[in-house]
């Protein structure tokens, strides 16, 4: 009888171990943005990257984007699986820290490229790039030098924009006119309405119908180029230069109070600011690196404009005044 | 039409209504009762925004419902006086195409026709004349989209009405010499009526909810709809109880509009036929000859331009390698087996329904019709969410995201092939019922031996064109997205977003061959597997 039941219970134990082999290690879950996770994206690289250090397993979660992230969040509260979250745009930050789910990390880390622009303890930094307007130059010559060129230039040469109600470059680019205009924004958005083609639910449709040739411009980053220019070998597609200076996108990562995997998470806000996660941010993210990168990046990156100045609005000024700024932005265009 | 009521078709039939209101009821709730919720009737009363918008939904839905409709009225009654002209089966199986395609798709298929990049635009420029300057951003490609997705649908619903029209009435007509108009008033008109006020429902509801298409090519935020502010209620705003509150407006509109639809729905005459399929004379006379000629002609090359210049770009793209990228696979399967799995439910639901119905113009043929319909007014968004919410309660999400998906695209599929049931079956019914009564068969062996070879056909298309639809869905994937479960129209969205247009166009043309192919092999079983079993009542076979 004894030996039946040793044996049931080693069966039992080999099962169980056969079943979760992952039991010995354990794992992190991170949220983030589905193009981050895709066969092409950085995420499967930084995955065997961080589990060859980590005696654990690295699992991704994804949603569509940023905000789907903090919507994910919201909709899961303290339940959530999710140790880290790492996606967020720091025009969110100000929501996500309402929620209250979220914890400093207190650890030192390195300092970030965008120091001057971003500080916080909480949401760290992870890349970033200013928004900008790629224009075709095979049916633009002379593309617009500045924000105001942008918004009095020619009516036949048009601009695909995305909705700021639906998307983040949307919100962006009403930030950035924010920025610039302040008071005058909703005179800017009547002058530039006239240059509008349509204004897209997201990034994708927009930057579809641009490279389909519906329109010379369109709302996209600095880095967009780069990635024209690396993986199709073509300079046709290039960003122009605004003096007004260029919004600034920064994508920032938090640690969740609900974590029960706190130090294996804080091992990874140390990974995610060295090589092993920064070296795939730029041409598989394509965005610029925040932190340390083993080797200098690809020169095609030496050939994206420079803007002079960096624009961003303070996250509270961001929660605070959104809605107003939308709505004066839909009393501006919709005729 | 009376019908006796099997009883395991009542039980059936009212789980499936049950089913469906019920797993919506329980989403909004869900959605109303989270604590994000700062709900405010009022305030949603008072903005004058929200009344702009209620305005601009209803005016493109009606423009683009009257466009397609009319339309589509011509192209069937061209299609069903020319019954023998090379291609015809072909446009009919590309006719089921647009509907089955993500909608971003369509939109960038109509752009390939009508865009400043586009076909026509090409064309004129280098026959040397200067670039013409219309747009089709703004009211016009809203309009021109929607009624390149409707009309081929709308056109076939109503082409098989009226090719359901016993033969006998085209050989009384032949015989007699009736003119055309006469033949129109008296056999084609009044097989149009009786579908007319169901399809024009479900062209309209479509409409009404159209995001992805007025978004992009409305040019601006004056174009939006309810669907757009449900959408952005639950995202930026992330006020669940506004999105709920939202597609309850949306749904008192369409609940309107079903009304009225049903006030006008006739039930079917009451017709017995020897053989229904339409062995029609063919219409002489140059004048009308010429006229549907020109009609089909402008019609094909309306749906078909844009599908091939999804096909060319298709061409374009690296196929070879996206067909050897194993994700690429791996995709295609669960989006096939997903497709499988709702066309199924859709399906089961549907008949259950309909069977379930003992009068066509009772106040419960009415709730079931109202059930079956406005659930595709409901934003998959919402429902979504809701049911997200409620599962992530019991810490099931994961396991159950596949069968949300499911369940959601076959209510979604359901309005469509109702359309083609219900008529089919009410057909049916009226030629089998007294036979079936009068010798008393009833349940499995009416199923297998009247039901089955007398519906084989529309059952077979119910069933692909459901698959189709679903697999064009890309729905609430979206919201429960994870890294191994991935679908087609998912994976072309991803790489929409980062860059890869290019792979974008190549799984665009892996998607519309793929529902094509489904459309197909729909079309070939239902016109060529005999019935297992020699039917027992003359003239209930159709597949002669």
């Amino acid at each position: 009888m004894r030996f039946i039941l040793t044996t049931l219970a080693l069966f039992g134990a080999l099962i169980g171990f056969i079943a979760n082999p992952a039991n010995a290690k354990p794992t992190l879950t991170i949220y983030t943005y589905d193009s981050f996770t895709a066969d092409w994206g950085p995420g499967p690289q930084i995955k065997t990257n961080f589990e060859s250090i980590c005696q654990c397993t690295l699992n991704w979660v994804s949603v569509s984007d940023g905000v789907a992230l903090l919507n994910r969040l919201k909709l899961e509260g303290k339940k959530t699986k999710a140790d880290i979250v790492l996606g967020l745009d720091t025009n969110l930050v100000k929501e996500a820290r309402k929620t209250e789910l979220f914890e400093p990390i207190r650890i030192g880390l390195p300092e970030s490229k965008v120091i001057k622009h971003w500080k916080s303890d909480a949401f760290i930094a992870y890349d970033y790039a200013p928004f900008a307007v790629i224009y075709d130059t095979e049916k633009m010559k002379n593309p617009p030098k500045s924000l105001d060129e942008l918004v009095n230039g020619p009516a036949d040469q048009k601009i695909i924009l995305q909705d700021p109600r639906t998307s983040t470059p949307g919100l962006g680019f009403l930030l950035w006119i924010k920025a610039v205009y302040g008071d005058k924004a909703g005179e800017a958005w009547k002058k530039l309405s006239r240059r509008i083609l349509t204004v897209t639910p997201g990034w994708s449709e927009a930057y579809g119908l641009f490279t389909k040739g519906e329109a010379p411009m369109v709302l996209s980053y600095v880095t967009s180029p780069a990635y024209h220019m690396i993986e199709e070998k073509t300079n046709r597609y290039q960003a122009a230069k605004f003096s007004e200076g260029h919004y600034l996108q920064i994508e920032v990562a938090g640690l969740l109070k609900s974590s029960k995997n706190k130090n294996l998470a804080k091992y990874f806000f140390k990974f995610m600011m060295s090589a092993g996660f920064q070296d795939q941010i730029p041409t598989k993210n394509w965005m610029f690196p925040a932190g340390i990168t083993s080797k200098p990046l690809p020169k095609e990156f030496d050939k994206l404009i420079k803007p002079e100045k960096l624009l961003l609005l303070s996250p509270q000024d961001v929660a605070d005044n959104r809605k107003a700024w939308v709505d004066e932005w839909l009393t501006a265009t919709s005729k | 039409m009376l019908q006796r009521v099997e009883t395991h078709y009542k039980v059936t039939g009212f789980a499936a209504l049950f089913f469906m209101a019920g797993f919506t009821l329980i989403a909004f709730l869900a959605l109303s009762l989270t604590d994000q919720s700062h709900f405010d009737l009022s305030k949603i009363m008072a903005d004058a925004y929200l009344g702009n918008i209620i305005v601009f939904t209803l005016k493109q839905a009606a423009l683009s419902t009257l466009l397609s409709i009319s339309l589509a009225v011509l192209v069937a009654l061209a299609l069903a006086r020319r019954t023998h002209f090379i291609g015809r089966s072909f446009i009919l199986k590309l006719f089921a195409l647009p509907l089955a395609l993500p909608p971003l798709v369509g939109v960038l298929a109509v752009l390939g026709l009508w865009g400043n990049a586009g076909w026509i635009k090409h064309l004129i420029t280098s026959l040397g004349f200067d670039k013409p300057s219309y747009s089709v951003f703004g009211l016009s490609g809203i309009l021109i989209t929607h009624v390149f997705f409707n009309l081929p649908l709308a056109a076939r619903l109503i082409l098989e009405q009226i090719e359901n029209t016993p033969s006998e009435n085209w050989r009384l007509a032949a015989q007699l010499g009736l003119p055309h108009i006469s033949v129109f008033k008296l056999i084609e008109w009044p097989a149009i009526k009786t579908v007319l006020p169901g399809i024009t429902a479900l062209v309209f509801m479509l409409c009404l909810t159209s995001f992805t298409i007025v978004l992009t090519l409305g040019g601006g935020p004056a174009s939006t709809t309810l669907e757009v502010a449900i959408y952005q209620s639950l995202r930026f705003d992330f006020d669940p109880a506004r999105a709920v509150t939202l597609a309850l407006i949306q749904l008192g509109l369409i609940a309107i509009f079903l009304g009225l639809s049903f006030k006008f729905t006739k039930a079917l005459p009451q017709t017995i036929s020897l053989k229904k399929t339409s062995n029609r004379p063919l219409t002489h006379g140059k004048i009308y000859h010429a006229f549907d000629a020109i009609i089909l002609t402008i019609a094909s090359l309306f749906i078909i331009l844009p599908l091939a210049s999804i096909i060319t770009d298709g061409l374009t793209s690296n196929l070879p390698r996206l067909l050897s990228t194993p994700k690429v696979w791996s995709s295609i399967l669960t989006s096939l087996m997903l497709a499988v799995l709702s066309a199924c439910l859709a399906v089961f639901m549907c008949w259950s329904m309909i069977k379930s119905i003992k009068t066509s113009t009772g106040r419960y043929a009415q709730v079931v019709n109202f059930i079956a319909n406005s659930i595709l007014v409901m934003p998959a968004i919402v429902l979504g969410a809701g049911w997200f919410v409620l599962l992530q309660r019991l810490g099931l999400v994961f396991s159950f995201t596949p069968f949300l998906v499911i369940i959601i695209n076959a209510f979604m599929a359901l309005p469509f092939i109702f359309r083609i049931l219900s008529p089919a079956i009410a057909q049916a019914n009226n030629q089998t019922q007294k036979l079936v009564t009068s010798l008393g068969i009833t349940g499995w062996t009416r199923f297998q031996r009247i039901d089955l070879p007398a519906l084989k056909r529309p059952l077979t298309l119910s069933f692909a064109f459901a698959m189709a639809l679903s697999i064009g869905d890309l729905g609430v994937i979206a919201l429960f997205g994870s890294q191994d479960f991935s679908t087609l129209p998912f994976l072309l969205f991803q790489s929409l977003g980062s860059y890869r247009t290019n792979d974008a166009q190549g799984l665009a043309f892996i998607l519309a061959m793929l529902s094509l192919g489904i459309l197909y092999l729909g079309e070939l079983y239902a016109h060529h597997l005999p019935p297992t079993k020699k039917p027992i009542a003359n003239g209930v076979d159709n597949n002669a």
